[in-house]
């Protein structure tokens, strides 16, 4: 059996970040993934890669933006009231296509908000955020374990595709501390022969996400709307719990799916027959994969720590003869096991 | 007889520096930024780093930069070119990365990361031109902005109780300790083209020499948004721009001034 290493969710990203080779860290404080860039400032020099603590999450994103143009695996973490600040810097990586990797462990809002877990981040994340037409990959880890591995993909995944990827942690994941299994270190990296990394015995590269000319840039959007066709067909990873029997199913993410694990356990003691679907990519959303689902049951229970982001998905993804009821929690307060348990027996009544 | 090309001839000749492309300019006439840009150029092929030499582009009438120039390049965010530079000469510390900003990409949205990028003493090159106007659309109000000056967002000219005072760069970021070299060159003379010239080569030098920052700042005409011709705007910016903004060098660490007088010997 492996060894287990005690951590919290922050640093198991940073962790995971630094075994996929990332190979510059650039942050600016903010609570609750503070200890992200804390343990970033100590082991990136450790390991001889670079660390700036930038003067905005807006420099922030826009060094990342350097140094992923230049070829290196770059990364950057921030809360809320930071991401939104990115989304001009991940546009512009999206329209030029550079492989990048945001973290956003996400607190209470809008505005300044609160430094409590939430989810209401969730349209920002995974339906562009910023300006122009754009999506960008977005995983959401439930638990320390995946804190670690979804970074190490966020990585491969955005070298794969050429674009941004966001990891959606709340502030209750990055906070929490739990066994963590140590990964290998990512050894092979691919090849990126369009970085700028000075013209030597090649012509030059250049990186924009620009044209004069709309009839020069429509061509270039269109081959990023190819790429998100690919990465839908391609990339949907989700985890299905108890769905074989269930009769009412649980769609929930993060740490709101951690609350549904119990609620559906106290449920089933009861006899409620309870399934859960977690979508572990955000975008591409498992569309298929959940509207298959609803062969089985027509009743589904979306949890989240927000107004209702997460459900316009699973209702576009349903169609219309679904039932969606919803239970939430906002504002940087966690969603208890009760609360969804009593939404359980309300639908199930 | 043996065939020459154009580029080659131009080459042979001293018309086009290696560094520079074959791609026509999109500026106005009589505007500076082809100065600019040549000088640039010259510099790099001088210096013989252009297989090392980065452009981070800036928004404005810089925007397209990277098309003029023979090396690798890449367009930044309004106003945040010096992060990209920090990041670049962060993880490539051969590559001589320099920010091309006009003055409303690096004197208003992108104060922050000029100021940071000088604080930090970042081992880049900043070329920042200053024509006291937003040429690219179309005329309105810069930073750099003179008082009195009309542009199409100050129709009866800059008044500092409505629109504040125009801002002076060099002496600002001068008294940072991370900067290393900063000056205030023009275009609008062959004499003070001459200077500018030595002034960006000295930059590039000291970072080549890791010295810290180096900001060049370059007084250049604008001549469709001053709403004057060419020829009268060169006169122009000498009667109007060099009282609030006057030329020289305003940061010279020892180590620089040292570079200095080896270019001086040469």
């Amino acid at each position: 059996m492996s060894e287990k290493t005690l951590m919290a969710g922050n640093i198991a990203i940073a962790e995971g970040a630094i075994l996929a080779g990332c190979q510059a860290y650039f942050g600016y404080p903010i609570t609750p993934q503070n200890e992200l860039l804390e343990h970033m400032s100590k082991r990136m020099p450790e390991e001889g890669r670079v660390f700036v603590q930038t003067e905005s999450e807006l420099s922030a994103i826009n060094m990342v933006y350097g140094a992923a143009a230049s070829g290196c695996r770059a990364m950057t973490s921030t809360s809320s009231p930071g991401f939104s600040l990115q989304q001009e810097g991940i546009s512009y990586m999206a329209g030029a296509e550079i492989p990048a990797v945001v973290v956003n462990v996400m607190r209470g809002g809008p505005g300044l908000g609160d430094i409590g877990g939430a989810q209401g981040d969730y349209f920002q994340a995974t339906k562009g955020g910023g300006h122009g037409d754009y999506n960008i990959i977005t995983l959401a880890p439930a638990s320390v374990q995946e804190m670690m591995d979804l970074a190490m993909l966020a990585f491969e995944l955005a070298d794969k595709y050429r674009n941004p990827v966001a990891l959606l942690p709340d502030g209750f994941l990055g906070q929490a501390v739990e066994p963590v299994t140590m990964r290998q270190p990512v050894t092979e990296f691919p090849d990126k022969p369009w970085a700028i990394t000075g013209a030597v015995g090649r012509p030059k590269n250049i990186i924009n996400s620009f044209a004069m000319d709309p009839v020069d840039y429509r061509p270039r959007v269109e081959l990023l709307r190819q790429k998100l066709i690919k990465i839908k067909r391609n990339e949907v990873r989700y985890e299905g719990i108890a769905l074989d029997d269930a009769s009412l199913i649980i769609v929930a993410y993060g740490s709101a799916f951690r609350s549904a694990m119990t609620a559906m356990k106290m449920a089933r003691e009861e006899g409620f027959k309870i399934g859960i679907f977690r979508p572990i990519t955000l975008f591409p959303f498992p569309v298929k994969p959940l509207s298959d689902l609803s062969q089985k049951t027509r009743r589904f229970l979306v949890v989240e720590l927000s107004f209702g982001q997460l459900i316009e998905d699973v209702r576009l993804s349903l169609g219309t003869g679904a039932q969606v009821e919803l239970a939430n929690q906002f504002g940087g307060v966690p969603i208890s096991a009760d609360e969804i348990l009593e939404a359980i027996e309300r639908i199930m009544k | 007889m043996a065939q020459i090309n154009n580029k080659e001839l131009e080459t042979l000749l001293g018309l086009r520096p290696e560094s520079m492309e074959e791609h026509p300019f999109h500026f106005c006439p009589g505007c500076g930024h082809g100065l600019v840009f040549r000088l640039v150029a010259e510099v790099i092929d001088e210096l013989k780093i252009k297989e090392r030499a980065i452009c981070v582009a800036s928004i404005g009438c810089s925007v397209n930069s990277y098309e003029y120039f023979n090396f690798d390049g890449l367009e930044s965010a309004h106003g945040r070119a010096p992060a990209v530079a920090t990041a670049i000469k962060r993880c490539h510390p051969h590559l001589v990365p320099f920010t091309y900003q006009g003055d409303g990409d690096l004197a208003a949205i992108g104060t922050a990361e000029i100021v940071h990028a000088c604080t930090r003493g970042e081992n880049i090159t900043t070329i920042f031109v200053n024509n006291a106007i937003y040429g690219m659309t179309g005329g309105q109000m810069a930073p750099t902005t003179l008082t009195g000056m009309y542009s199409t967002s100050t129709p009866a000219g800059r008044k500092p109780s409505l629109a504040g005072y125009p801002i002076r760069v060099c002496e600002m970021l001068s008294t940072l300790e991370g900067t290393a070299y900063v000056a205030r060159v023009a275009v609008h003379s062959p004499a003070s083209v001459r200077k500018a010239k030595q002034a960006i080569k000295l930059a590039f030098r000291t970072q080549l020499a890791g010295l810290g920052m180096s900001l060049v700042e370059v007084l250049s005409p604008c001549p469709t948004n001053w709403r004057v011709e060419p020829i009268k705007a060169m006169d122009w910016l000498a009667e109007n721009m060099l009282a609030h903004y006057p030329l020289g060098e305003y940061k010279v660490i020892e180590a620089v001034a040292a570079l200095q007088k080896e270019v001086s010997h040469a």
